[in-house]
């Protein structure tokens, strides 16, 4: 799989392409010589010989070639066989020098694991915690979150509506070095139901129960009525007190991350939102795209993000 | 000298100009239509679904092809920065190609899966919300046209007898599934099949 060019071209189109190719340099040889002239004395008379062309009385020379645009072309025929014998053209022949696209990557590939993996290596041994106080190391981690993670958690790692701030206390799976290489290398789903069928009624007072949790009620009857459906349906995953479950990536509702409050949206219309309409968080794995060496350091930045200052 | 019955009749000049030039046609590309790596498709490719292949005339509609190329060519800095670098056994069932020549963009050959369907949601919506330096258009209309189902499963027969492997059982489905859909939901299961068939080739 992945050759290009390879080796199954039948037989036919090998000659086809090879008949084709030599044929035109052949006969663009031919032609140039069959057609060359070389003298351009003038005869007896003192004239020299036109191509007949007449427009107005001034007529056309016909003079050879000039001797430099001659050799060019004899330059190029050459080149061309050149060519032909060094790299791949001729139908099946892959040419002297064995290049090929794939090889070629695979050659830049591998000078650039025999240059980076001694590094990468390096910084494989140093625990995450360690290495997040690595200035070079964290300088190489910034490059890879920035091209590989920034896109969704922002280049300040601050997240946005739906996409988790990194910087804050806030982990919804778990900030230790382990969970953050986990949620790196195989990613996550987070999968809150919809609870439309509990009714609107039930709805608003789960809502103001759940702003409640984190002193945020605005209704303080209604997230009393809101308790008992709250215990009974949410604190499954987010836990009788609401303070969540990393295991499902439960979020803690007691604190003051709100990843789904949208610009501008009051914080009971998101918990409502939520509520009716369920959530789907979805980290893609990074293990595939960027490879465990780098999912190591990422891991580190990321670790120390929510722990400078 | 001969060379002036050539030079005397326009339509002869034409005629041997068209002969001249084909010759380079005729060894760099007739060869291609009967080379088994671009005929024959990767293992595991399959065609479109209904709604992905609505999502790809949206693509093709909204002239995403204009900024985005479908290639990642093979240098490492390419393969680093999008994924394994694509075959033309990928793209036998792509009629018409859009490989794109600019990239404004990135590439989106190998874009499927690597964002969630929520990020490319909100992209779509506007870019400037998730990216802010971005200077891609916003597209709100995907969120609020509909796809009538009406014409796909023409375009599904077309396809067909362009030798996608359709069956006509999933033509006759085919208006029946997408109907309804918004066309940002056909454009984002477009995209994230993109490149999936190699993704892990790596």
């Amino acid at each position: 799989m992945n050759n290009f060019w390879g080796d199954s071209l039948s037989s036919f189109w090998s000659a086809w392409i090879i008949v084709i190719t030599l044929g035109t340099i052949g006969i663009s040889a031919w032609l140039l010589f069959a057609n060359r002239k070389t003298d351009k004395t003038p005869d007896a008379e003192g004239n020299v010989d036109t191509t007949g062309h007449a427009a107005d009385g001034i007529e056309e020379y016909d003079n050879p070639l000039p001797r430099w645009w001659f050799q060019l072309y004899v330059g190029t025929v050459i080149f061309s066989l050149g060519y032909l014998v060094l790299y791949p053209g001729l139908g099946n022949f892959s040419g002297l020098l064995g290049w090929s696209q794939e090889s070629q990557w695979e050659e830049e590939v591998a000078r650039a694991e025999e240059r980076f993996a001694p590094i990468f290596a390096q910084y494989q041994e140093v625990p995450i915690p360690e290495l997040s106080q690595d200035g070079e190391a964290m300088q190489v981690a910034e490059r890879i979150y920035l091209n590989n993670c920034a896109i969704c958690h922002g280049s300040n790692a601050k997240g946005g509506y739906g996409f988790p701030n990194l910087t804050d206390d806030a982990w919804l799976y778990g900030g230790a070095p382990e969970n953050i290489v986990h949620t790196l290398n195989n990613g996550r789903n987070g999968l809150m139901p919809s609870w439309q069928q509990l009714g609107s009624e039930n709805i608003e007072n789960v809502t103001q129960h759940v702003l409640s949790l984190s002193g945020n009620a605005e209704d303080a009857e209604r997230a009393e009525q809101g308790a008992s459906v709250f215990a009974s349906v949410c604190a499954a995953c987010h836990m009788p007190d609401g303070t969540g479950n990393q295991a499902l990536g439960a979020p803690n509702l007691t604190d003051d991350a709100w990843l789904y409050q949208a610009p501008g949206q009051s914080l009971a219309d998101s918990v409502r939102q939520t509520l009716r309409n369920g959530r789907n968080g979805h980290m893609p794995a990074q293990a595939a795209y960027i490879g465990e060496d780098k999912v190591h350091l990422v891991a580190a930045y990321v670790y120390g993000l929510s722990r400078e200052d | 000298m001969r060379h002036e019955i050539v030079e005397k009749n326009v339509g002869l000049l034409a005629v041997l100009i068209l002969v001249v030039i084909s010759f380079g046609g005729l060894a760099e590309i007739v060869p291609l239509f009967f080379q088994k790596q671009t005929t024959e498709p990767v293992e595991g490719l399959e065609p479109l679904s209904p709604l992905e292949l609505a999502g790809r005339g949206v693509y093709r509609r909204e002239g995403c092809v204009g900024c985005h190329s479908q290639m990642v060519r093979p240098f490492r800095a390419e393969t680093e920065r999008y994924g394994p670098y694509s075959v033309a056994g990928e793209q036998v069932y792509e009629h018409n190609f859009l490989w794109g020549s600019k990239r404004t963009g990135p590439d989106l050959a190998r874009v499927g899966g690597r964002y969630s369907d929520d990020w490319h949601r909100a992209h779509l919506y506007n870019p400037r919300d998730v990216v802010p330096e971005s200077i891609m258009p916003a597209y709100p209309w995907l969120f609020e046209n509909t796809l009538s189902g009406e014409r796909i499963d023409d375009e599904m027969r077309v396809m067909q007898t362009l030798g996608v492997p359709y069956t006509d059982e999933q033509i006759a489905n085919a208006s029946e599934e997408v109907r309804g859909e918004r066309e940002i939901t056909a454009l984002v299961a477009y995209l994230q099949q993109l490149g999936t068939v190699l993704k892990d080739s790596r």
